[in-house]
């Protein structure tokens, strides 16, 4: 019992550090996927993208902090583009998306230099974090206060990872409902929403758009950059299928916290990001189940998180037809046993009415 | 205020469907003109429009706002200065937006957007004190979402959102067509009022010949990408539903043939 208690807590803290930094990915998606009604699939280029420059700059001796700042004007680059190629080369916004990704494959390859660049015993953010949360001792204090709730056999490395990124994705989910309360972001979520309408309102929604695919994968870009210093390596293929796991994020957070404001819908975004890790953890620990099942999951919650509220409508509204169904039988035979036919016949008429007055409409 | 100059447009131009669907039409609206624009489908009055609001481009001719040449400004620039109300009602406003917020977009229009809030304080206020105008109680529904009000007040608020920056140029195309009669008519009653509070430039196209009679001070019928006739403030006042009819007729040699032309 006990040692299962152990194993649920590294899987959960495993999670929250991992669902808290890519939650800043799912953020980005949310910004085009949501707010632009614009489905990027650059989003599985950009994220390598950061992780290629922070990982060759770093290696490279670079400042990790300047690195991953860097990963995130580029992943800004990328987005810009995608967004010209949709807006100004007028190609379909999915097929731009997928022009992108492809185009950014060899790019993040030639960045590289090679497929996969380890950083292990190098200097990341995370590294310089860890060091520091170290000296400070706050890892030792939340440790000693997990060992005298027994779990002191499951100690984490580090806490350091854990509570910067908390703080680092909240600043950046402040800052988005910030932006997106300005005069500008009300004009991006108009170019999401009604684009005709914010045009006659003298916004330049081909600019609008470039703009705001730039932030996203800007945001994308930045999550891949610390992933890949999370993780210690940076590999051409980390990218595959982001752009599904953000879209998981998103369906299920706004599902189980959701939509009334920005504020709580991005709230809802970095729940949705954990909670998909954890769903992700918990799965991966059925033994039938390896690693490499891990995309097919992540599809089946998205088809199932797209494809389950239509289906309950639709139930529900079968439900409802029965019933008035019933009910209107129902009354017929009353109304049968009463007044006879006569009943029957009155709807007949009032139907000749409506179409006389359709007809002197006309 | 608004001049129109020898506009040509034709469709398709080169295939078999080539169409000429703005045939050399002059027309200008000194300031504060309320003119409405009748004529049957197809008679060009949507493509005319769409041309003084930079949707379209003229193949000759020029527009001119305010004494500047803007026949070939984007449609985002040229927005700065008009407002538009669109015959659907769900075109005029963001449906996942709330009220204060479609307002504060409406409110950037002739000013350049920045990073300040959206809503303020005193924009609220602001906000509140415009819709009161309406007399609809949206004033006490500021952070409602759009998508749920009725078409009508959706219709009301578009409106309102179309003119309270006072633009240089209101163009209303067809706005009350889908609507329901009670509520097409509450809409004419506050497009009257509003016009008439800020003094707006306004070209309105209508199909229904009632409503063109009744708003404005001119009117003009067009057909088959021309107008065909102009009736000033003084005939205006005299003129009927029959005489209008009579007028086509005597022009056109025909019976005015459109469906969708209503009589009430």
């Amino acid at each position: 019992m006990k040692e299962r208690m152990i194993t649920l807590f590294t899987a959960i803290f495993g999670s929250f550090e991992a669902g808290i930094i890519y939650a800043i990915m799912a953020l980005g998606v949310y910004l085009s996927f949501r707010i632009l009604d614009f489905p990027d699939l650059t989003v599985d280029g950009s994220f390598v993208t950061g992780g290629a420059i922070a990982a060759v700059m770093i290696m490279g001796g670079a400042n990790p902090y300047l690195a991953t700042v860097l990963a995130l004007f580029a992943g800004f680059l990328a987005g810009c583009i995608t967004g010209v190629l949709h807006t100004i080369g007028k190609i379909n916004n999915l097929l731009s998306g997928i022009l992108m990704m492809i185009a950014l494959y060899s790019i993040n390859l030639r960045i590289m230099g090679r497929p996969n660049i380890s950083m292990l015993n190098t200097e990341t953010a995370f590294s310089k974090i860890e060091n520091g949360f170290e000296k400070i001792g706050i890892d030792d204090f939340l440790n000693s206060l997990l060992t005298m709730v027994g779990l002191g056999d499951s100690l984490p490395e580090t806490w350091g990872i854990l509570i910067i990124m908390i703080i680092v994705t909240f600043v950046i989910k402040i800052f988005t409902d910030w932006f997106l309360q300005t005069e500008i972001g009300l004009a991006i979520r108009a170019t999401g929403d009604n684009k005709r309408m914010i045009r006659s309102f003298s916004a330049n929604t081909n600019l609008l758009t470039i703009l705001g695919l730039g932030l996203s994968n800007a945001l994308v870009a930045f999550s891949g950059a610390l992933i890949a210093q999370q993780g210690g390596f940076a590999d051409v293929g980390m990218g595959i299928g982001m752009i599904i796991i953000g879209l998981a994020s998103v369906i299920i957070g706004e599902a189980l916290f959701g939509t009334k404001t920005i504020v709580r819908t991005t709230l809802a975004v970095i729940g949705g990001s954990i909670i998909y890790r954890l769903v992700v953890s918990m799965a991966l620990r059925i033994d039938f189940l390896d690693p490499g099942d891990m995309k097919l999951i992540t599809a089946i919650i998205v088809i199932i998180a797209l494809t389950m509220p239509k289906l309950l409508e639709r139930s529900k509204e079968k439900k409802r037809k029965a019933r008035r169904k019933a009910e209107r039988l129902s009354l017929i035979k009353t109304s049968v046993e009463t007044e006879g036919l006569n009943v029957i016949m009155a709807p007949e008429e009032g139907k000749g009415e409506n179409h006389a007055a359709i007809k002197s409409d006309s | 205020m608004l001049q129109l100059n020898q506009i040509h447009k034709r469709f398709n131009e080169g295939s078999p469907d080539e169409k000429i669907a703005i045939d050399r039409i002059n027309l200008t609206l000194k300031a504060g003109d309320f003119v409405t624009v009748i004529g049957s489908n197809g008679a060009g009055k949507s493509t005319l429009m769409n041309i003084i609001s930079g949707g379209l481009f003229p193949d000759a001719g020029e527009v001119y706002i305010d004494g500047k040449n803007v026949t070939n400004m984007m449609e985002y620039k040229r927005s700065r200065m008009i407002g538009r109300v669109f015959q659907d009602p769900m075109a005029g406003t963001a449906p996942s937006m709330t009220i204060e917020e479609n307002l504060a977009m409406a409110f950037s229009r002739n000013k350049p957007r920045t990073l300040r809030r959206g809503v303020t304080h005193k924009r609220r206020e602001y906000f509140r004190e415009v819709l009161e105008t309406l007399h609809l109680g949206l004033e006490n529904r500021l952070s409602a979402k759009v998508g749920l009000l009725s078409g009508g007040e959706r219709q009301a608020l578009s409106l309102l959102m179309a003119t309270f920056t006072e633009p240089s140029i209101l163009l209303l195309d067809e706005h009350t067509a889908a609507l329901d009669p009670s509520r097409a008519e509450l809409i004419s009653n506050i497009t009257k009022a509003i016009v008439d509070r800020y003094k707006l430039t306004t070209l309105m196209v209508t199909h229904n010949m009632q409503q063109a009679i009744d708003l404005g001070n001119r009117l003009v019928m067009m057909d088959k990408g021309q107008i065909i006739l102009e009736v000033n403030e003084e005939q205006k006042e005299q003129l009927t539903i029959e005489g209008l009819l009579a007028e086509f007729k005597r022009i056109r040699g025909t019976q005015m043939a459109s469906d969708r032309a209503i009589l009430s």
